[in-house]
């Protein structure tokens, strides 16, 4: 017998078409290609418009700051000759404390224009806070779904701040237990409100990020004389990464290497009631950023506007203890108490600085708000109340979900590459999958993953004989 | 004034629901979340009387009626920030210190 959630996942193709005002099947070009570029555009906002909107929204135009005694600091580990101008951009800035911001601010835009009375987005990030605050300016109504307790209603910090500044911004909060079924929750709640989906995969979301790539461009330009050499993006679901590189190109940066980074959670599973408060990071890890990179349309969208590996240039890993350390330095020798999870590129950034040499800059394309909860202070103590185990040492040492381990010193901060082709080979793998067994991908289709997976013809064509073989 | 364990109607309360039992629940989980129900907290404006535990229907701030088991009347916030972590606690000295040392080196280098 079909139970409820199958009712409602069956339905959900109609539903998220009507939630998302838009149809994704024009886009469709064969069993595993779709138009990309024509899905971005169809919106028809130029990057000019989007610029209007957002500045209207209180959102956008963050300052960005050289990091004078972090950038020396990291000089001070490096090899003679290396340690490179380390920038960041603060997001936190933004209306409602978060880059997500710029995605809220054209999703809620465009839902107002289409006449819908109020918008819902499933969330436990700073996206909920970003939604809320511009359906609040908007005067549309908002319903936030968010996974916040384990099954003995233990909530996360982080999230339980998060459900605090939604409500404080007058959305309707459903806080919920552990699992996938959130998204089940949403379609339904579109079903029964008609409200518009304020998806974090929308192009209108992505779009609305690649301000934030045209704006770096151009201040580094005007700082520095020339577009960052290395842009360091904390990635989760790849929107980030997405949009900020895609600004970045079409403001001309195209040599800016494109550096996502991640907080190491292997080995917690994303969907245990029991891992679920044993992780101090709930965005900005590799338990969304390897997943959603690998195969974005696994999202609440038909075809997901966020394609990080079209654009990863190199993908490194952070531990929590090294995110946490970095935290703190910047509080101390910045003066910028953010974050915590948004300083995981900020992380990779002090590491990679030592590598490259010191006329290169690198911009760290956010900060977020920090608070009650959502705070590196907060995340240990929590951590420590749930068992796991906190202490100084090499942050080699360190086990998600049972040690944290704290840099002693500076140089033990060390990210660590993720291995891309991996990557892309399991990208084609899924996207293989995903269309019938028989089908044979065409010359158009080896053109499209190429793009997708930002290599070439000849690369996709052997992944795709291995993935048939194997 | 509203007692701690029953609210009258106007009161801004929190409602529990069970939105799947365990058997209705995605075939996907791992175990330990299979075997829960996929529980979710509400708020809203009481429509009536109730006591703790007792049903009663909540008007949501986007004008919605669902009716769950009270769970708090006036609920509020009592995140924090802790204790600082003393794991922490010396960095910032450290790193002045470390920067301190370099500044100097650097000038003498000069």
């Amino acid at each position: 017998m079909a139970t409820k959630f199958d009712e409602i996942m069956a339905r959900r193709g109609e539903i998220m078409h009507r939630a998302l005002g838009m149809d994704y099947a024009q886009f469709e070009r064969s069993p595993i290609a779709f138009d990309y570029e024509a899905m971005m555009a169809d919106h028809g906002y130029s990057l000019k418009d989007i610029k209007q909107i957002q500045t209207k929204a209180g959102v956008g135009n963050t300052p960005l700051l050289e990091l004078r005694n972090l950038t020396d600091l990291a000089r001070s580990i490096s090899d003679p000759g290396k340690g490179a101008r380390i920038f960041v951009k603060d997001e936190a800035a933004n209306l409602a404390g978060a880059f997500k911001d710029r995605r809220a601010s054209v999703s809620i835009h465009v839902a107002k224009e289409k006449g819908y009375e109020g918008v819902i987005a499933a969330t436990s990030g700073n996206y909920g806070a970003a939604v809320s605050s511009q359906a609040a300016r908007y005067g549309l109504k908002c319903i936030i779904c968010q996974e916040t307790f384990d099954s003995r209603h233990v909530g996360q910090p982080e999230i339980v701040e998060k459900s605090r500044i939604c409500e404080a911004y007058g959305a309707e909060v459903i806080q919920m237990t552990v699992g996938p079924e959130l998204f089940f929750h949403m379609v339904e709640l579109l079903d029964i409100t008609g409200y518009f989906a304020a998806s974090l995969y929308s192009s209108f979301g992505v779009s609305g990020i690649e301000t934030l790539g045209l704006e770096i461009a151009d201040e580094m330009r005007a700082l520095t004389g020339a577009p960052p050499t290395a842009c360091v993006i904390t990635h989760a679901g790849g929107g980030n990464t997405t949009g900020t590189a895609r600004g970045l190109k079409r403001a001309g940066a195209t040599e800016t290497q494109i550096v996502s980074a991640s907080v190491d959670l292997s080995g917690l599973h994303m969907a245990s009631d029991h891992d679920f408060n044993r992780k101090s990071f709930t965005t900005g890890h590799t338990g969304f950023g390897v997943p959603f990179a690998t195969w974005p349309d696994r999202a609440d969208v038909p075809r997901n506007a966020a394609r990080a590996l079209r654009y990863i240039d190199r993908y490194l890993t952070v531990t929590q203890g090294e995110v946490f350390y970095i935290t703190e330095a910047m509080c101390k020798m910045e003066g910028l108490e953010r974050g915590p999870a948004g300083n995981t590129a900020m992380t990779a950034a002090v590491s990679l600085a030592r590598e490259l040499p010191r006329e290169a800059t690198i911009v760290v394309q956010e900060t977020e708000y920090t608070g009650a909860g959502k705070h590196h202070w907060a995340q240990l103590n929590f951590a420590r109340e749930m068992g796991v185990q906190v202490r100084r040492g090499d942050p080699a040492e360190n086990k998600p979900g049972e040690v944290i381990v704290v840099p002693e010193r500076l140089e033990q901060i060390q990210a660590k590459d993720f291995d891309l082709g991996r990557m892309r080979k399991s990208y084609v793998r899924n996207a293989v999958k995903a269309a019938p067994a028989d089908y044979e991908p065409t010359d158009a289709d080896i053109e499209f993953l190429a793009a997708d997976t930002n290599t070439d013809a000849d690369t996709v064509a052997r992944l795709v004989r291995e993935v048939k073989e194997a | 004034m509203t007692d701690a364990t029953r609210c009258k109607a106007g009161d801004w309360v929190e409602i529990e629901r069970i939105l799947l039992e365990p058997a209705d629940r995605s075939k996907n989980l791992p175990p330990d979340t299979a075997a829960q129900p996929l529980k979710m907290w509400l708020k809203g404006f009481a429509q009536g009387e109730a006591a703790i535990g007792e049903e009663v229907t909540v008007e949501t701030m986007t004008g919605r009626m669902v009716a769950g088991a009270l769970s708090a009347i006036n609920p509020g916030y009592f995140h924090t920030f802790g204790k600082p972590a003393p794991e922490l606690v010396t960095v910032g000295k450290d790193l002045r210190e470390r920067l301190a040392a370099y500044h100097a080196s650097e000038k003498g280098g000069a």
